[in-house]
């Protein structure tokens, strides 16, 4: 890809500098070459990576969502938090554990789901779905459910999540919360209600979410390949 | 992904593809304990049972399994159909596939119809045991138990108990435990131990109370009474089989530590184990029925994976 950038581009100049153009024209030519430099370099910088969410930003992500939660939801009586397996359990746990803190007093329920039997896309890509733990320890029928995940894209995780869930109960409503939202790229229509940080991204890259409960750094990093 | 196409016998699998079963199987046990036990995941799948010889329990929990992953389930058994009237097992299976099943789940009186079926057939094919041969879901739901009730296999000292040389319970089970890292060991009358069966690997014993001794997990076979009435004798009476190989609440007590008492079922009562030691809260065998389908289900679950997808 690179060197279709540069291919025959500076024979170009040269030869253009050679015919001795006037002094604005050079000018001109030195400033379009200049811009030409920039946009490679981030060009090079995608090709790496981009940080969405540093630690020190992902706390506060995590206590906005929190307050946010308990405007709508007050003493959690009637809520409940649903973390979609396996890697949305791990932002629904640091929202459960903040919660928790903030309101020592109110009982926060939580659970956690697999989709994988639910998916619909068992069979396609030739991949192995392999079911994670499910544990609901409680009924959902009648409940304000919040089912949380890391990374919100295709729509299609939440859509089997969702249809696993009802299999607990008929819940009262459901909410979504998401800790990044890849906007415009969604195959269902499916909306977050509480959303970290939106994205807009191509196919080609990828956001990861990394932990430090998970052996990682606390960080949110899009990938480009 | 499992490494086969088709579940034969535990033999072609490796410890990765069992330990996968069991990690699925724990997440079906899962299903099994909601008030909604099922799952859509096989919408699209027919699985057809192919019972040539009898059997309850195995049927049911394979049948079970099937309709909690929303399979398509077709039953059959031999004594009402047309293999009564000579046909041939390539031919009655072609028949089944042409009316559009995916899966076979089949148990045979012949060692090796599963194999020889997986070679002339494109469907998926599950062993429910064939003849004396394999009888893979029963040791995989038995080691699954093992692992249930102790935390692990690997380390585990298993004894298997009667009559080895017809059971394709004990060679699958040997396989099975021994890829998982237990040693093995068979007992019971010369008669009912094949010869060179040290050659898997396993120990031989021919005295019950030092098999015991040994253990922590005793898996009592079913003395098979249809074979001992064919004409051969494999021992003089039931009494004296009992009275040397049959397990009593006196033994079990008399034992210097708690073993896990196993038996893949049906039980003779009073022939391979008291009823006090079948109730007893050493034996898992109610365990071993449960975790059958949970087993089940894993395997048809990751078996169907490797199938091809059909799009209108």
């Amino acid at each position: 890809m690179k060197s279709g950038i540069f291919e025959g581009r500076t024979e170009r100049v040269k030869a253009r500098l050679a015919l001795g153009l006037d002094p604005t024209e050079k000018m001109k030519l030195i400033k379009t070459n200049f811009i030409f430099l920039l946009r490679l370099i981030t060009f090079a910088a995608s090709m790496r990576q981009i940080t969405l969410i540093d630690s020190k930003l992902l706390g506060l992500v995590i206590n906005r969502l929190c307050h946010q939660l308990i405007e709508n939801h007050d003493d959690f009586n009637q809520s409940v938090i649903i973390g979609l397996q396996p890697r949305g359990v791990l932002f629904a746990e640091c929202i459960v554990e903040k919660l928790r803190a903030i309101q020592p007093k109110s009982e926060v329920k939580y659970g956690v789901i697999d989709p994988t039997f639910y998916r619909d896309d068992f069979r396609i890509h030739g991949k192995p779905l392999i079911a994670h733990h499910t544990d609901i320890p409680f009924s959902l029928e009648g409940k304000r459910v919040i089912l949380v995940d890391d990374v919100l894209y295709t729509g299609r995780t939440i859509r089997s999540g969702m249809e696993g869930m009802l299999e607990y109960g008929r819940p009262a409503s459901v909410e979504l919360m998401v800790l990044i939202d890849r906007r415009f790229s969604r195959e269902l229509p499916v909306q977050p209600d509480y959303v970290g940080k939106s994205v807009d991204s191509y196919d080609n890259q990828k956001v990861k979410v990394m932990w430090k409960k998970d052996g990682g750094e606390d960080k949110v990093l899009l990938l480009t390949n | 992904m499992l490494s086969v196409k088709h579940l034969l016998g535990i033999k072609d699998l490796r410890k990765e593809d069992i330990e996968l079963i069991f990690s699925q199987a724990d997440e079906f046990k899962e299903v099994l304990s909601r008030p909604i036990k099922k799952v859509p995941s096989l919408r699209d799948i027919t699985v057809a049972n192919l019972f040539f010889e009898n059997s309850t329990r195995t049927r049911l929990s394979f049948e079970l399994a099937e309709k909690r992953l929303s399979a398509d389930v077709v039953n059959f058994s031999a004594s009402s159909s047309s293999v009564k009237k000579g046909e041939t097992l390539v031919d009655t299976v072609n028949n089944i596939l042409a009316m559009k099943v995916d899966m076979v789940v089949m148990r045979h009186a012949s060692p090796g119809a599963g194999v020889f079926l997986s070679r002339h057939i494109d469907a998926a094919i599950v062993n429910a045991g064939d003849g004396t041969h394999e009888h893979p879901t029963q040791a995989l739901l038995d080691a699954f138990s093992i692992r249930e009730k102790l935390g692990e296999v690997k380390g585990k000292r298993v004894v298997i108990v009667g009559d080895i040389t017809h059971s394709r319970v004990a060679i699958s089970n040997i396989y099975c435990l021994q890829k998982l890292g237990a040693e093995v060991m068979v007992c019971g009358p010369t008669t009912l131990i094949p010869k060179h069966i040290e050659s898997l690997g396993v120990k031989v014993e021919h005295n019950l109370r030092k098999a015991l001794e040994w253990c922590d997990v005793a898996n009592m076979l079913r003395i098979q009474l249809e074979r001992q009435d064919a004409g051969v004798r494999y021992f003089p009476s039931l009494r004296e089989y009992s009275l040397q190989y049959g397990l009593d609440k006196k033994l079990l007590d008399s034992l210097s530590k708690k073993i896990v008492v196993m038996h893949p079922g049906p039980i003779n009562r009073g022939v391979e184990i008291t009823s006090d030691v079948a109730d007893s809260d050493q034996s898992i065998i109610l365990n071993q029925v449960e975790n059958g389908v949970a087993i089940r289900m894993a395997v048809i679950y990751l078996l169907a994976q490797r199938l091809p997808r059909k799009v209108m």
